[in-house]
């Protein structure tokens, strides 16, 4: 009994085995290979991808594999393996603005240079179970004949006639840039800082707090600038060589979103801005980030901090699923020393009110509550 | 032990990493009770199952070194074997139940029962490396009150305890003062350990992963347990000594034996009661839980 208390290392052992056979599923089917992951769950592997901070699909498609389809797990695997990984240098700025967008969609222009273009995108889907087999051939989509015409950043158009503020100070130049995972992190963060947070910050949980915004817990009046999806090619910057090598290409989805302008009797009126970015078909992520940095920059504009999503401290510290998903979970450790603990102290008060009791007997407090609020 | 892994550094975390938190270890054992933030690194346990001790760990063991992992006191709870199995393969030590003979002591929510000596390092594993936390939300402001030792807001808390339920009704994590001047949280350990940490032999570090903090006691350093002149720090005790080895003055766990109140209380540390017990098999169950008061 005493030993059934206290685990074991043949207990974990077998409790290993069993979750390999569970995730093996039935064995008269084929395993699912990393490829077929990788490009038929190309999603989810962006999202594993964009909060393990790793542009790997097919590391991403593994840990998704391994993870028995655990999406925080799978982040947790590939953000494990990248920690180890050596650090050789920065890249250059990626040109969002020169990627030749797949997709590229703004909701505050009917038109505007380059065009709108839907791409590969589940709006205007109806959701209805659909039979994938019905085309023998496979799905067809006819690419684009013609080259694609310049495609400038919705920001960019109305930065030029100083509508919106600038995306940095003009005299910032070009500084190193913060590494949170590599320097401590102190608060209050830059915003580099914060967006790099954003970036590999929980899904769900950014959706929830963009959400929120939009009902009142701190609006920042958002317009869609512009959502674009596509590859664009990535530049080490090699200081002995003095100039950028190309490391190949990566898919990003941007969003820029145009929020409540700011200006008084001194400053004429200005857009602001929330800029989202992630890894791959990311679009309710980049959303939900741009408009949760807008939420976030409220002390620079002046405004009040009235909301969760306005407060940098609450959203960054529990905006990673890394950590929030092993804090939530280790309360499955053993807890029995400082339970005991409690338990002691809990027995010794009541025993003492009972004592209280016997010698002068009162009324039982109406107030239930007060006994049983927890100590803090 | 077992052989290093393919593809890892010896000892999981490369030497970058490794350099970075030695500093931040000499920082802290410089600043006895100061947290340092660290950038924390992932490791291939989950956040809040010891992280920030593993990555002390990581940091500081070499070859010749012999580790012991204990959780709740015990060096066979799975997370204590999982850790321990973790850097026989990571770093190939040697490993040990022996408090003695460790050189490093990695450990989550206790204190061994056998005092440490000079040249021993205990490694905490520590969830919320801030006192305040509870009291003060705001990471900015925290730090502010450990710049100017404003920790009033404690002894509040404490007073409030008292005018209450007539007692501190902190049990475990119970605050102590470091070198008489930085507050600070001594893990989850429970209260009975505090006086251990009172200029111990060993050195004493602390990591915080999640929550990307370090901080140390030297060797020989003043922990003060919080308390008031007419309400001093009481460690708990327990009225009755171990069931199986029949030590008295030890943490015990209390094991439930049966569904009609039944229990027995045992060491948490196992290496003591291994060690103690005049005949493993001598175990005595008590009847009712309630008799069995800890004093806090």
């Amino acid at each position: 009994m005493y030993v059934a208390v206290k685990g074991g290392e043949r207990a974990i052992a077998n409790a290993h085995a069993l979750l390999a056979k569970e995730g093996r599923g039935d064995p008269g089917l084929p395993r699912i290979e990393q490829a077929a992951v990788a490009g038929q769950l190309a999603v989810l592997v962006a999202r594993v991808m964009t909060e393990g901070s790793l542009y790997d699909p097919e590391l991403a498609a593994r840990a998704i594999l391994q993870a028995q389809g655990d999406a925080l797990e799978a982040v947790t695997l590939v953000r494990s393996y990248r920690t180890t990984l050596p650090r050789f240098g920065y890249t250059v700025p990626v040109d969002t603005a020169g990627l030749p967008p797949q997709r590229r969609i703004s909701a505050t222009f009917k038109d505007l240079p380059g065009g709108q273009q839907l791409g590969a995108t589940f709006d205007y889907t109806h959701r209805l179970f659909t039979d994938h087999d019905a085309d023998p051939d496979g799905p067809r989509a006819d690419r684009e004949a013609e080259p694609r015409p310049d495609m400038p950043r919705v920001t960019d158009l109305l930065g030029a006639g100083a509508l919106i503020e600038p995306d940095h100070a003009p005299d910032d130049g070009d500084p190193e840039p913060a590494d949170l995972t590599r320097e401590p992190t102190i608060f209050p963060m830059s915003r580099a800082e914060r967006l790099q947070a954003l970036a590999r910050s929980d899904e769900g949980f950014l959706l929830g707090l963009a959400y929120s915004t939009q009902r009142g817990y701190g609006g920042t009046h958002p317009f869609a600038g512009e959502i674009r999806v596509g590859e664009v090619e990535v530049e080490f910057d090699a200081p002995e060589l003095g100039f950028p090598v190309p490391l190949g290409r990566v898919e990003l989805t941007e969003c820029q979103m145009i929020n409540q302008f700011t200006g008084n009797s001194a400053t004429p009126a200005q857009f602001t801005r929330g800029y989202g970015l992630a890894f791959g078909r990311s679009e309710r992520k980049a959303m939900s980030m741009s408009m949760v940095d807008r939420a976030l920059r409220a002390a620079e504009f002046g405004e009040r901090v009235v909301a969760p999503a306005q407060d940098e401290e609450f959203v960054i510290s529990h905006s990673d699923n890394v950590q929030a998903t092993g804090f939530v979970e280790h309360l499955k450790l053993p807890h029995y020393v400082d339970f005991q603990a409690e338990l002691g102290l809990v027995r010794r008060l009541r025993s003492e009110f009972q004592l209280r009791m016997d010698v002068e007997p009162e009324p039982v407090p109406t107030d239930l509550a007060e006994l049983t609020e927890a100590r803090a | 032990m077992s052989t290093n892994l393919g593809g890892y550094n010896l000892g999981y975390l490369d030497e970058q990493t490794k350099r970075m938190i030695r500093r931040a270890l000499l920082k802290a054992v410089a600043i006895p009770g100061f947290q340092v933030p660290f950038a924390s690194r992932e490791v291939p346990m989950p956040r809040g199952w010891g992280t920030g001790g593993v990555q002390v760990t990581a940091s500081i063991i070499g070859q010749d070194d012999v580790l012991k992992v204990i959780d709740q006191g015990a060096d066979d709870t799975t997370n204590a074997v999982s850790i321990r199995s973790f850097f026989a393969a990571v770093a190939g030590v040697r490993t040990t139940t022996r408090t003695e003979e460790a050189s490093i002591i990695q450990t989550r929510h206790r204190i061994p029962e056998t005092s440490l000596a000079e040249g021993q390092t205990i490694v905490y594993q520590v969830p919320g490396p801030e006192p305040l936390r509870f009291l003060e939300p705001r990471e900015t402001e925290t730090r502010r009150m450990h710049a100017l030792a404003d920790y009033g807001l404690m002894y509040v808390k404490l007073y409030e305890d008292i005018a209450r339920y007539g007692h501190i009704a902190t049990t475990y994590d119970y605050p102590v003062m470091v070198n008489g001047r930085y507050l600070m949280a001594p893990s989850p350990i429970p209260s009975f350990d505090n006086p251990k940490m009172h200029r111990s032999p060993a050195l004493q570090l602390f990591g915080a992963g999640r929550e990307k903090r370090i901080y140390a006691v030297p060797p020989y350093t003043d922990v003060e347990s919080l308390g008031f002149e007419d309400h001093p720090f009481e460690p708990q005790r327990f009225a009755q000594p171990c069931a199986i080895c029949g030590s008295a003055g030890v943490y015990l766990d209390e094991v439930i034996t049966d569904d009609a109140g039944g229990s027995m209380f045992v060491c948490s540390d196992t290496d003591h009661c291994e060690r103690a017990a005049p005949d493993p098999a001598g175990s005595v169950l008590t009847g009712d839980g309630a008799d069995t008061e800890v004093n806090a």
